[in-house]
């Protein structure tokens, strides 16, 4: 049995997770059983970052649009460090697609005029 | 002086949810002062994701959350005038501001939501030994630096104290390519949610150092060490215990404190224990006709509670303007064992249910929320788990409210029995 803390919302429930069958306990909602199973299998996080905007203001917020997995993390940041963005950009616009291998892309988080 | 209904202080997620609210009411003529360059407070700098799960049912960076409030407002004609600072607030709500566009204003409301949010402790007020160098900064203040200015306060990084902001930006400037050495916590558990100890600390092999505080501070112009020690039960250091960091950034992330100078000023009664205005439980201050919501009137750790308070202010403010009253007998509320403070402070006798928050000055398992008329139990709400860096809320329904005899209503914490 492996014991996690759940950090798919604040809560923070418990879990413990069968090495072998992945079932979960401990869990109080249904997607605490898919993040135990997941974090035993293959750990993903969302990356949230800034990228360097060319103009007036100086940063905009991104993020992947969805959890990519743990060991990319630091490669995701390289390419987002890379990237430089000009207004107009709108929350959700895709700034890197596929990002670094993962099926995740790279999303804005704040409207730029 | 120029004249509106509801002015709203603050243009934070608390300040936007509370206009919106108070429009939705039928009010009108309302402005939002702001003093940044734009709406969204705090939550434009706070761009990890982890708000609106209650709310939107999915997980939203800050500035995602922010936008969400700010096209809504966009939608109605409400005003938000941003570069604009309230230096003063009246007990017969005049404000006097100061904007680059307008000059110096004095403006009349009919009604005024607080909703200024707060500031972090400094070294100050936690008083640190050893050397004033440079390199010492509070999280938030960095975050700020990191996240819209986009410099990077430092390469090698101690972190005092496990509030959220300081895990944050554990996680942080580690993806930025810093070393964070220690996260350091004087209480012997973290004042951090725990999904943020194990995303921030856990994920990339930080060390949480429990019942430990910074003991001396080293450098000449720039930090070079931090000097960190064990505590015993009453805090103090333990000699013999002291490690040695070498590192030139020193993060603080040591509480919050609600930015109440207006309110102070005004003659609006302060509650020590939360640092904010005392309030009834339509969250309207002891100035009638001014209300506060936010993190202005007590720290909360999710947005989400800091929406829906704040709909609650916007809503009594609008039935303010109407011409309605709160009224009925007064029932305190006083905070029993092991409750830190509550809000609201007081209510209504005949209102038609109270929502109690609080928290905890332990951590609980398995423990009991009793809510009490002298030796009368009203209520009592079972808890797995209770800490003090979450907070708790209870209802108590009008069937129960009625049973009250006297005038006050004690929340106290029932210890599971050994
Ligand atoms: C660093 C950090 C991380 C957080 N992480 C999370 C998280 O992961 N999930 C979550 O749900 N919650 C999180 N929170 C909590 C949540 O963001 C806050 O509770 C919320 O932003 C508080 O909203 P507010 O409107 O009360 O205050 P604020 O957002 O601080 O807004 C107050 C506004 O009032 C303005 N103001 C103040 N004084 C004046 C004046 N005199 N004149 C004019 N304007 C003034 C300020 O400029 C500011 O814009 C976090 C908070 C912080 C600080
Ligand atoms: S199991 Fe469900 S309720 Fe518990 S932390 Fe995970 S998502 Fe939240």
């Amino acid at each position: 049995m492996k014991e996690l803390i759940c950090i798919t919302c604040p809560k923070g429930c418990h879990l413990k997770v069968d090495e072998e069958t992945f079932a979960v306990t401990g869990n109080s909602c249904p997607r605490g059983a898919v993040y135990g199973a997941n974090e035993l299998r293959s750990p993903v996080r969302v990356v949230t970052s800034t990228v360097v905007v060319e103009g007036p203001a100086r940063r905009l917020p991104v993020k992947t649009d969805r959890p990519i997995p743990k060991g990319k993390m630091f490669a995701v940041m390289e390419e987002i460090a890379k990237l430089r963005v000009k207004a107009p950009v709108a929350v959700g616009d895709i700034l890197i697609p596929n990002v670094a291998g993962t099926d995740g892309n790279v999303v804005a988080t704040k409207n730029l005029q | 002086m120029t004249k509106h209904e509801l002015v709203v202080i603050g243009g934070g997620p608390a300040g936007l949810a509370a206009a919106l609210a108070a429009w939705e009411q039928g009010v009108r003529d309302i402005l939002i002062l702001e003093r940044d360059k734009e709406a969204g407070g705090i939550l434009n700098q706070c761009i990890h994701n982890g708000f609106g799960l209650h709310r939107f049912k999915e997980e939203l960076t800050g500035p995602e959350y922010a936008g969400r409030f700010i096209d809504l407002v966009k939608q109605t004609d409400i005003r938000i005038r941003t570069d604009t600072m309230v230096l003063d607030l009246t007990a017969d709500r005049i404000l006097h501001t100061v904007s680059p566009q307008h000059g110096y204003e004095a403006i009349q409301a009919g009604a005024v939501i607080l909703a200024m949010g707060c500031r972090e402790r400094t070294r100050g007020a936690i008083s640190i030994p050893g050397a004033r160098c440079s390199g010492i900064f509070t999280a938030g203040a960095a975050q700020r630096f990191l996240n819209i200015e986009g410099y990077m306060v430092g390469k090698r990084v101690v972190i005092l104290g496990s509030g959220d902001i300081g895990l944050i930006m554990a996680r942080r400037m580690t993806l930025e390519g810093a070393k964070v050495l220690a996260c350091v916590e004087l209480m012997p558990y973290s004042g951090g949610l725990n999904r943020n100890i194990v995303q921030c600390l856990h994920d990339f092999d930080i060390p949480l150092y429990l019942s430990h505080t910074v003991t001396d501070i080293r450098g000449r112009d720039r930090l070079e060490q931090v000097v960190v020690s064990e505590v015993d039960e009453r805090r103090n250091p333990i000699p013999g215990t002291e490690m040695v960091f070498d590192c030139d950034t020193l993060l603080l992330s040591v509480g919050l404190l609600p930015e109440n100078e207006l309110s102070r000023q005004a003659g609006i009664e302060i509650d020590p224990r939360t640092n904010g205005p005392v309030v009834w439980e339509n969250r309207e201050t002891s100035i009638p006709g001014v209300f506060a919501c936010g993190n202005v009137l007590h720290v909360h750790d999710l947005v989400d509670y800091v929406s829906a308070e704040s709909e609650s202010a916007g809503a009594a403010a609008a039935a303010y303007l109407q011409g309605i009253r709160a009224e009925g007998e007064e029932v305190r509320l006083i905070p029993g064992s092991g409750v830190g403070y509550t809000v609201p402070q007081h209510f209504h006798r005949g209102v038609e249910n109270v929502e109690i928050f609080f928290r905890v000055r332990n951590i609980y398992h398995n423990a009991a929320i009793r809510v009490t008329d002298g030796e009368k139990q009203i209520a009592r709400f079972k808890r797995e788990h209770m800490a003090p860096g979450e907070m708790e809320n209870v209802r108590i329904p009008k069937v129960l409210l009625d049973r009250i005899a006297g005038n006050t209503l004690t929340v106290e914490i029932e210890e599971a029995a050994q």
